[in-house]
């Protein structure tokens, strides 16, 4: 049971301070979590921290690879709208 | 509530010649404790920003809320705008490179922390960041920028560092207006989305003003206004921020190209035209000490306002250099105190002479917006292909006063667009929306075109006079040679 940060990442360092179980870590590219030691906050909060503050839509993916925010939730930007962006 | 201090022009000898009088100042509104405080602070004064420099160093990445107008893909070079960096630092990168700022620019005196998150949900490197600058260079003015979340939280430690502007964006004080601005917050462990995360946000800003005015911080207060959002509701902003203490309001134009990929950008918001947002600061003035010169700069700008020497102090760069302290300390000293003498020399001011015949000669005309290429002092002294900024007055029958500035570079989009004659004039004449007459030192006979297709009467005849003498002789002559006629009246004949 971990989540894991990918590729969408923008480094805004948000996440890092917020893990109880200090999992998280700046890298490059990008923040990685150890999976080792995340425990998706269960025991510590309702809300996992990471994916909770976390600004970047599908950044956070869970070990099924879902992305805990998916796209649009947090911008609410249409999701046909970022298509024609990206 | 905390005590606002009376805002009164100095009646006795505190009214110092440099700001009192001058229609074009809105420091000499304030209380002369306030004054004293700002003077040399380039984005409070329209005089300071010619003389004296400022920095803000991206050392706070993180965000605690969304805002529309935002997004957190935060690293372009050819971007002007807020919330936008190249290279983050860490506190002790930044401490190094203010050092280095301070010494290649003795007359820098402010650095500031906006972001390119938010400095107060990243209390540690913001804290950080300025225990080190009054360590090593206490003689600088520390600002810190913030949407209010966690304001409450940290005012009392705000208070005890040599802080002396908060600056609070505030964009509404109502819910459900907030949440159309705002899709969430974080708070308390959780993301709250809608009106409920506007409430939060709203009372935690209401309550980090309170708390700072109370401790004798200077708090000044940002809106971006949003046309069809919050644009009419500012105005009651205004009001109540003022009745609890905060003494300057800067109402700033939404920004919004969908290239930004922001929510507002995407969805193809409008921004407020140079007119709109004219009116609307004009509306608020009444309430308020509105600020015109606002350059809406980079989380990483250095230099003096309107200008970004940012790509001459990368961190590479930096960590090569060696400093000696007592040195540039040294430097800084004597170089303030020289431009304090030149700023408390009578300057030029403005014609009250002309502008008294101007009354009474063409009382019917209508007022009209003119522009200006400064590079400052106060002069008419810039070409008009090296401005990048023009300053707009207002002239009327009942006189010249300032209005605000307009940026060439505000809406570049890219490296395509940048450096070209064409698209710059372009770029130039869409920021000179609205105005009559552009005065400057030199024109090329391609703009010169250009501007006369575009309705707007370029001018280097009052080459390297006084603004606002300049400004009032051309807008007397104009009227004399009866190009100002009254639009209405024209149509009104041929109707």
């Amino acid at each position: 049971m971990a989540l894991k940060i990918v590729a969408a990442c923008v480094n805004c360092w948000a996440c890092e301070p917020l893990c109880p179980s200090k999992a998280i870590s700046a890298a490059v590219p990008h923040f990685v979590i150890d999976a080792k030691k995340c425990s998706e906050c269960d025991g510590d909060y309702a809300d996992a921290q990471c994916a909770s503050i976390c600004p970047i839509e599908c950044a956070i993916v869970d070990a099924a690879g879902v992305p805990l925010n998916p796209p649009g939730s947090l911008t609410n930007i249409p999701p046909e709208k970022l298509a024609a962006l990206a | 509530m905390a005590t606002t201090t009376p805002i009164e022009i100095g009646k006795k000898s505190g009214c110092s010649a440099s700001s009192c009088g001058s229609t074009s100042d809105q420091m000499s509104h304030l209380p002369e404790h306030i004054r004293e405080k700002v003077f040399n602070h380039p984005c409070y004064s329209e005089q300071a920003h010619h003389h004296f420099a400022r920095m803000h160093v991206a050392v706070a990445p993180a965000c605690n809320i969304q805002c529309n107008y935002c997004n957190r893909k935060y690293d372009c070079a050819n971007e002007s705008r807020p919330g936008v960096v190249s290279e983050l630092l860490h506190p002790d990168q930044a401490i190094k490179k203010v050092i280095a700022v301070a010494a290649a620019i003795p007359q820098m005196t402010v650095v500031g922390i906006a972001g390119p998150g938010d400095p107060l949900a990243n209390p540690e490197r913001t804290f950080a960041t300025f225990r080190g600058i009054a360590e090593y260079a206490p003689d600088i003015k520390l600002c810190v920028s913030t949407n209010g979340l966690s304001l409450p939280q940290h005012a009392e430690e705000l208070s005890r560092h040599n802080i002396d502007h908060v600056t609070i964006t505030i964009n509404t004080l109502d819910e459900e207006i907030g949440a159309e601005i705002y899709p969430w917050v974080f708070w308390n462990n959780r993301r709250i989305r809608g009106r409920a995360a506007a409430r939060i946000l709203i009372e935690q800003q209401q309550r980090g003003l309170e708390m700072l005015t109370e401790r004798g911080v200077l708090v000044k207060v940002n809106s971006v206004m949003i046309p069809g959002v919050n644009d009419e509701h500012l105005k009651e902003v205004s009001r109540v921020v003022k009745s609890k203490g905060a003494f300057l309001h800067n109402v700033m134009p939404l920004i919004a190209e969908p290239e930004h990929g922001t929510y507002y950008g995407t969805m193809e918001q409008p921004s407020p035209t140079a007119q709109e947002l004219q009116s609307l600061q004009d509306a608020c003035a009444g309430d308020m000490n509105m600020m015109r010169h606002c350059r809406q700069c980079r989380a990483d700008a250095v230099g003096l306002l309107g200008e970004d020497r940012g790509a001459e102090f990368t961190m590479e760069k930096i960590e090569a250099m060696e400093f000696d302290y007592d040195e540039i300390r040294a430097r800084r000293a004597a170089v303030q105190a020289s431009i304090a003498e030149e700023m408390a020399k009578p300057k030029v001011q403005v014609a009250t002479v002309s502008l008294s015949s101007l009354k009474r000669r063409v009382a019917a005309t209508p007022p009209v917006l003119m522009a200006v290429a400064s590079k400052g002092g106060n002069v008419v002294n810039q070409h008009f292909g090296h401005a990048t900024e023009f300053l707009v007055y207002e002239a009327s029958a009942s006189g010249v006063r300032f209005i605000g500035t307009r940026r060439t570079d505000q809406y570049c989009v890219g490296s395509d667009h940048c450096d070209e004659g064409e698209d710059k004039l372009a770029l130039a004449i869409t920021a000179l929306d609205g105005c009559r007459a552009v005065l400057c030192a030199r024109i090329g006979i391609t703009p010169w075109e250009a501007l006369e297709a575009a309705g707007i009467k370029p001018d280097s005849d009052h080459a390297m006079e006084p603004i606002e003498e300049a400004v009032a002789a051309l807008y007397t002559a104009m009227a004399e040679a009866g190009e100002l006629e009254i639009a209405g009246s024209v149509d009104a004949s041929v109707a």
